[in-house]
């Protein structure tokens, strides 16, 4: 939807000979799975279960300062990692391969107030098959924030940057409205559904759960320092969610990243659909703890193109990919995370305000959006 | 309150403080093998027995019930990375004084869990275990007179047999291809010089394969004995055939070892159990569509292969990956991607 189409140099045949080439990238990985991978795994889950337990133990003693600040880290970093390189990619399946039934899409459940399954069914459904089309992924500014020029502007939209900054600070929260399409359900008619009714009765029992755990039997059990426990939790959580949202706007907005009109995605081949998840999305480069941290979604443009392959894999998945985008003469954005964050924010900020010079393709195109 | 009803409130306590995960999460980390788990054991030890087969000795956890000379149990064990369930008959004695299990598995050509077993698993692997199962065991009452038939590795559930329980009148008839082949061959001459065993060895590779009417010259009472058969199908048919002959089918008991193999082609006949429909598919169609088409109601999102939206169990037969070709057999567990799989020979799908 970009006044210029960073593709319109490839011809239908070059994009299908791309798809083949991104096929036979994940054929070998598929070939090469196996003991490694699976080790990979269980390492990760058994050391994010005994961090979540190590620092849950300080923090019975967080009357005293530093045993607050070390259980507070640990825990933050455990709850992150139970998020992100663990409960998002056994979410997608990236597993399912090992047959263990403890580590399958099928019945994980995370440290996270939206059911596994609902987020699956917005997530892996919704978003990873309608990537940045605008109109079907709601992921694109999760429904309430104008991401595109072509957008039309509403003054509603002047207060996005705090939209977006108190979605980033109970992001979990948001994520499970989003799953439930709070927005869209809350209309009279739609609140009945006894299907609506029945998500949201999983989503209110999970919340009771995750509330009760966190705010009330852990601060319970550590008895002289409930406060500082409680406020420890708390501040866990707030680091948790504010990573995973900066993480994630770094995946399909920062400068660069291209959306896509709703009649773009009819009849398109498998080549165009590999295409569209490389110019929607966008990577974090930095070091292996860096990737680690964000559950490899620092390699978003590998995820979107093989969403089911394990996540351990993407940083060498991620060499053949570029190379194919230099074969091709495309973009492939990418850039340290304070880069992508900001970018991601600048666009947040610029968008508020309705464009400065309003371009022709920009208003007709904005109407079809509405109309959608 | 009852002590139950206690530790029932306790255990609802200690799951809040584990949410979402569940309190045996955690326990497993260091305690696998507890009271209360799923059922694992710990490979402790594995013996070669002849170039092909190995005995596996195995730590079941606390929740292990013990199980009857004859009956076996499947193991669950991780193979590069996958894992994938066999059954092995259990070779131990029931009492054995230490607690621990063993089963003895011949390496088969091309067999993933067979050949890592013998050749590859380590002392200190944990692995899935089932209780032990099956009827082919001894009777209450003991019988006055024995015969063991058997072949190749349909030697090891009668092994768990003599181990276990003494007989005035025992005689094993088994067949393997050269003497070497024979699995526990010292233990069973060992039995043999005692006088506790009447033993003769069939060496197929030399003498062809056994006749089952050859019984009549090797074990003239055959006819008046109690007798278990274990090895392949052909040599339990031919026995089978023979007992009914005779009018004494009621003495002869009979084990069969799964065939592992599946037959797989292009498409076949679907069935989808849950629902009660059958219809044919071919090759290329996904099983997503194949459901659809026939009215059964298939959970489903991408139909691309990236959402796993539409995982559904395998329950029989094969299908194939229409992205890469991979082939998937169905095994206890095993969940297939209807909208990328289509029928590689007959299949049943649980929905
Ligand atoms: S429908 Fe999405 S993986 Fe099959």
């Amino acid at each position: 939807m970009t006044a210029i189409d960073p593709t319109a140099h490839l011809t239908a045949e070059q994009i299908e000979e791309l798809g083949r080439e991104l096929d036979a990238i994940r054929d070998e990985v598929i070939a090469d799975r196996g003991e490694q991978d699976a080790a990979y795994i269980r390492k990760v889950i058994s050391a994010q279960r005994k961090l979540e337990l190590a620092s849950r133990g300080v923090l019975l003693f967080s009357l005293f300062p530093p045993a607050w600040l070390i259980g507070t880290a640990g825990l933050s970093v455990a709850k992150i990692m139970d998020n992100m390189e663990i409960g998002h990619n056994v979410l997608h399946g990236q597993w399912d391969w090992m047959r263990d039934p403890k580590i399958h899409s099928t019945t994980w459940e995370w440290d996270h107030v939206s059911p596994s399954d609902q987020w699956k069914h917005s997530h892996n459904e919704l978003h990873h098959t309608y990537t940045n089309v605008i109109g079907k992924d709601n992921d694109l500014g999760y429904g309430i924030m104008r991401v595109d020029e072509d957008q039309k502007w509403q003054p509603f939209h002047l207060g996005q940057p705090l939209w977006n900054l108190v979605n980033a600070c109970f992001f979990e929260y948001g994520i499970a409205a989003y799953d439930l399409e709070l927005g869209k359900n809350l209309g009279k008619r739609r609140r009945k559904d006894p299907e609506f009714r029945a998500r949201a009765r999983a989503v209110g029992r999970k919340i009771r759960k995750q509330v009760l755990k966190d705010y009330v039997i852990h601060p319970l059990l550590s008895g002289p320092s409930f406060l500082p426990t409680l406020a420890a939790t708390f501040t866990a959580n707030l680091v948790r969610n504010v990573w995973s949202h900066s993480v994630i706007m770094c995946g399909h907005f920062p400068e660069g990243v291209q959306v896509f009109e709703r009649r773009s995605i009819d009849g398109e081949t498998r080549g165009q659909w590999y295409l569209r998840q490389m110019m929607g999305s966008a990577n974090i480069s930095g070091s292996r703890a860096m990737h680690f941290m964000t559950g490899n979604l620092s390699h978003q443009i590998e995820h979107h193109l093989f969403p089911d392959l394990p996540s351990n894999r993407y940083a060498e998945v991620a060499v053949k990919v570029r190379a194919l985008f230099e074969k091709y003469e495309l973009e492939y954005v990418t850039g340290p995370l304070p880069k992508q964050v900001f970018s991601a924010w600048r666009k947040v900020v610029r968008l508020s305000l309705p464009n400065r010079k309003p371009k022709v393709r920009a208003s007709k195109r904005g109407q079809e959006v509405l109309a959608a | 309150m009852t002590s139950a009803t206690l530790r029932g409130r306790a255990w609802k306590l200690l799951e809040m403080v584990t949410t979402p995960l569940l309190p045996s999460d955690y326990l497993d980390l260091v305690s696998p093998l507890r009271a209360g788990a799923d059922l694992r054991g710990r490979i402790e030890a594995v013996h070669p027995e002849t170039g092909d087969a190995s005995t596996v000795v195995i730590r079941p956890g606390r929740g292990w019930r013990g199980h009857t000379a004859g009956q076996y149990l499947r193991i669950g064990v991780d193979v590069d990375g996958r894992r994938l369930w066999r059954a092995y008959s259990i070779t131990s004695p029931t009492d054995r004084r230490d607690g621990r299990l063993t089963i003895t598995v011949k390496a088969v050509p091309d067999g993933k869990v067979s050949n890592h077993l013998v050749r590859r698993a380590a002392p200190g692997t944990l692995v899935q275990l089932e209780q032990a199962t099956g009827d082919f065991v001894l009777p209450q009452a003991k019988p006055a007179k024995v015969l063991y038939l058997t072949a190749g590795s349909g030697i090891t559930p009668v092994m768990g047999m003599l181990r276990d329980t003494d007989f005035a009148d025992v005689v094993l008839v088994h067949c393997a291809p050269r003497p070497r082949d024979v699995i526990f061959r010292d233990e069973l001459h060992g039995l043999a010089a005692n006088g506790r065993l009447r033993l003769t060895e069939v060496h197929t590779g030399t003498d062809g394969r056994l006749d089952v009417a050859r019984l009549d010259e090797l074990v003239p009472d055959w006819a008046e004995r109690e007798t278990w058969a274990c090895g392949p199908a052909g040599l339990l048919d031919a026995a089978e055939e023979h007992w009914a002959a005779h009018g004494v089918r009621e003495l002869l008991h009979t084990e069969r070892f799964r065939p592992a193999t599946v037959v797989t082609g292009e498409g076949g006949e679907v069935t989808f159990s849950a629902t009660g429909r059958t219809v044919d598919a071919d090759g290329a169609t996904p099983l997503l569509d194949v459901g659809e088409e026939a009215g059964v109601l298939m959970p489903s999102g991408c139909r691309m292969g990236i959402c796993f939206g539409c995982v559904t169990p395998l329950k029989a037969g094969a299908v194939r990956d229409l992205r890469t070709g991979e082939i998937t057999e169905a095994e206890p567990g095993v969940l297939i991607q209807t909208c990328v799989s289509a029928a590689a020979g007959p299949c049943d799908i649980e929905r």
